[in-house]
């Protein structure tokens, strides 16, 4: 880490009804750990309010921990959502259990990042690092 | 190949903290407090096991976790399970049913039939277990949040069926305080969790004596974050704070704890997970007889189902899942369990296939017809290792509760997200070390392949128009059923929940009226609220 890198805040949101959080606090603190400021959102957020805290909170990254299939219909509400409150301009970024054969739709939908299980932290943070620049 | 480096001698550590030696004496037993605790197998205190003659007299349950899409679904599943030598059912809900919302509700949407089946009423119970022999193949429900409702149904659906429910027997999870550790199935507040949870003890006691209301879960912890010590202990520490809840009500310890069970994890060093089954079973038997005054043997029965964990699985190389799996499952013969599962080796891809399922079974089918693993007791006593292991795993494990009441005790470390905090904390280390490599995992930091093949996995495909399905039966339920009556039960729940009464009586009338699991919770909400998440980690 260096100190000419400027400050990124990421929201860490889980999606839906799934409850396995374990991945996303493991995230999260690597993402504390990388400097970042962090907001965990807890469990069962609606797209509604995913996108009410990242436009409140002015976050730079809007990020999400799927686990129990429910990205794609999640993010199909998600993204009108994030364009009407006009965060286009943020890295829309999303992990966990990720099919491959879903990356090309969750891509269609505004998400830029995909980490999929089996991602690496480091690979993670320096990815958002990189493109928040 | 890329083999991890290791120099020739270096301190070994367990997952748990306890250094393992390069060689164990009897010297060792004795320093680690002899064989004291060891005993005879179906005796006081049951390290050795709680029956004397364990799988020889009746071989493991094989128990897989199944269930998905509406209940018509699940009940083909459930038969080709059966069908292929399965001899107990667990029942996976979907993330609705199972956090109380009806197929109906705007938030259940897109996550119908997804992870489990999909319950609304009675009616869906009915279809998913016809044809079942409940006699012969004991159920067990994986719920939690809302349990009591489901439980009810449960009980119901067999009363209808001209089951005696006095001699009904099957296991539902229904342990909440892990749910706000891991596996985030929470519905109420801590305190009326814990309520409802004493409500279904207090109430199978005496209406369904053979029922087993609750299967208290180490696995989850496990999965979140925690060592294997801190599993066993951490659920001994939750199953007594339900036991002490019991007693408050007027309950005897025999009246109920023989029927408490429980769940725990596999994966991981083979040693050290043998041991933590044989340490746990003659702590769990010394706490209910020291510290509760139990006197019948059953009260002391660690009674379990011991099953291979997803957190050891990887998504790297998912055919050499099926090798762990194996493993798990000679861990769980070993360590005595009475029920076993095994996560499928596609479990960090999809919900298993029935092919994959069919492997998992076959797995445990092994151990039992050619690998001789159901013909001695306990095989590995008396061994120098794990004898010492066993009893340096108990000693660990009581360390652990002894901290965790000397920091106000488990229901308050839960309800201020002090456990959570520690063990995602754990859970980070970890997943740092799998990355340096300070922690062996074959393909993921040795013996990768350099170009990840494509994996041999199918997904199980999820079927938009069961959702659809389930919505519509759900709305003919509604029009069809004798709305007066439901109306009346759910006021008569809505009495008893405010007014400290035990609300199985009422959910039990409301549940054969054909209210629904949605209406149900809602009336549990307006009186006990919704638990809010203590974000710390």
């Amino acid at each position: 880490m260096t100190n000419n890198t400027r400050h990124i805040k990421v929201l860490l949101g889980k999606p839906g009804l799934d409850g396995h959080d374990q991945g996303a606090k493991v995230v999260a603190r690597a993402m504390m750990d990388a400097g970042f400021e962090v907001i965990y959102t807890g469990l069962r957020q609606t797209p509604e309010q995913i996108a009410r805290i990242a436009l409140e909170e002015d976050v730079d990254v809007i990020s999400l921990s799927s686990m129990a299939g429910s990205h794609i219909p999640f993010c199909r509400k998600l993204k009108p959502l994030l364009e009407a409150n006009g965060l286009t301009d943020k890295l829309w970024v999303i992990g966990g259990n990720l099919p491959a054969q879903d990356h090309a739709a969750l891509r269609e939908l505004g998400f830029k990042g995909i980490f999929p299980s089996g991602s690496k932290l480091d690979a993670i943070t320096e990815y958002i690092r990189k493109e928040v620049q | 190949m890329n083999a991890p480096q290791k120099p020739t001698i270096k301190k070994v550590i367990n997952e748990s903290g306890i250094e393992v030696k390069p060689l164990y004496t009897a010297e060792d037993v004795a320093a680690s407090g002899g064989m004291e605790m060891v005993g005879e197998p179906g005796q006081y205190p049951f390290t050795r096991g709680i029956h004397r003659e364990m799988y020889r007299k009746q071989p493991w349950t094989m128990r897989q976790y199944a269930g998905f899409g509406n209940p018509a679904d699940t009940n083909q599943r459930f038969k080709y399970l059966i069908a292929n030598g399965q001899t107990g059912l667990n029942v996976a809900f979907d993330l609705p049913t199972q956090i109380g919302l009806d197929s109906d509700d705007p938030l259940a949407e897109g996550e119908i039939g997804r992870v489990g089946m999909s319950i609304d009423t009675l009616r869906d119970f009915e279809i998913a277990f016809d044809g079942i022999d409940l006699k012969k193949i004991t159920v067990s429900l994986t719920i939690n949040g809302a349990a009591a409702i489901l439980i009810a149904m449960y009980l119901a659906m067999a009363e209808k069926r001209g089951y005696d429910i006095k001699e009904l027997r099957g296991t539902a999870q229904n342990d909440i305080l892990k749910e706000f550790i891991g596996r985030g199935t929470w519905i109420f507040p801590v305190e009326p969790s814990i309520r409802l949870v004493g409500d279904t003890i207090e109430y199978c006691a005496t209406h369904a004596p053979k029922y087993t209301p609750v299967s208290v879960c180490g696995y989850h912890i496990r999965e979140s974050g925690a060592t294997p010590a801190q599993e066993m202990a951490y659920a001994f520490s939750i199953a007594k704070a339900y036991a002490d809840d019991a007693i408050k009500r007027g309950l005897s310890v025999d009246e109920f704890a023989g029927r408490l069970s429980y769940n725990f994890n596999i994966f991981g060093n083979i040693f050290e997970q043998v041991c933590k089954f044989r340490a746990g079973r003659g702590l769990w038997a010394k706490i209910m007889k020291e510290e509760y005054g139990a006197e019948k043997p059953g009260s002391m029965w660690l009674r379990m189902i011991a099953a291979g964990g997803g957190g050891g699985l990887t998504f790297e190389q998912p055919e050499v899942n099926i090798m762990r799996g194996a493993y798990y499952a000679l861990i769980s013969a070993l360590s005595g369990t009475q029920t076993m599962a095994l996560c499928s080796y596609d479990e960090a891809y999809t919900i298993p296939t029935e092919y994959s399922a069919r492997i998992s079974l076959r797995t445990m089918q092994l151990l039992i017809e050619e690998m001789g693993l159901t013909e001695t007791v306990d095989p590995l006593a008396g061994s120098f290792y794990v004898e010492t292991m066993t009893n340096e795993m108990r000693s660990k494990m009581e360390e652990i509760m002894a901290e965790t009441d000397a920091q106000g005790g488990i229901v308050k470390m839960v309800s201020e997200g002090t456990i959570q905090a520690k063990v995602s904390a754990q859970a980070y280390k970890m997943q740092r070390d799998i990355e340096s490599g300070a922690f062996p995992k074959v393909g993921v930091n040795c013996y990768r392949n350099e170009q990840e093949e494509d994996h041999p996995v199918e997904f199980h495909p999820y079927n938009e128009d069961d959702a659809r399905v389930q919505i519509e039966g759900l709305k003919r339920i509604r029009a069809e059923r004798d709305n007066t009556a439901v109306d009346a039960a759910l006021s008569r729940l809505r009495a008893a929940a405010a007014a400290g009464d035990n609300v199985m009586p009422a959910l039990v009338e409301a549940v054969k009226a054909y209210a629904s699991v949605g209406e149900m919770t809602k009336e549990l909400v307006n009186v006990f609220g919704r638990y809010q998440e203590p974000i710390r980690f």
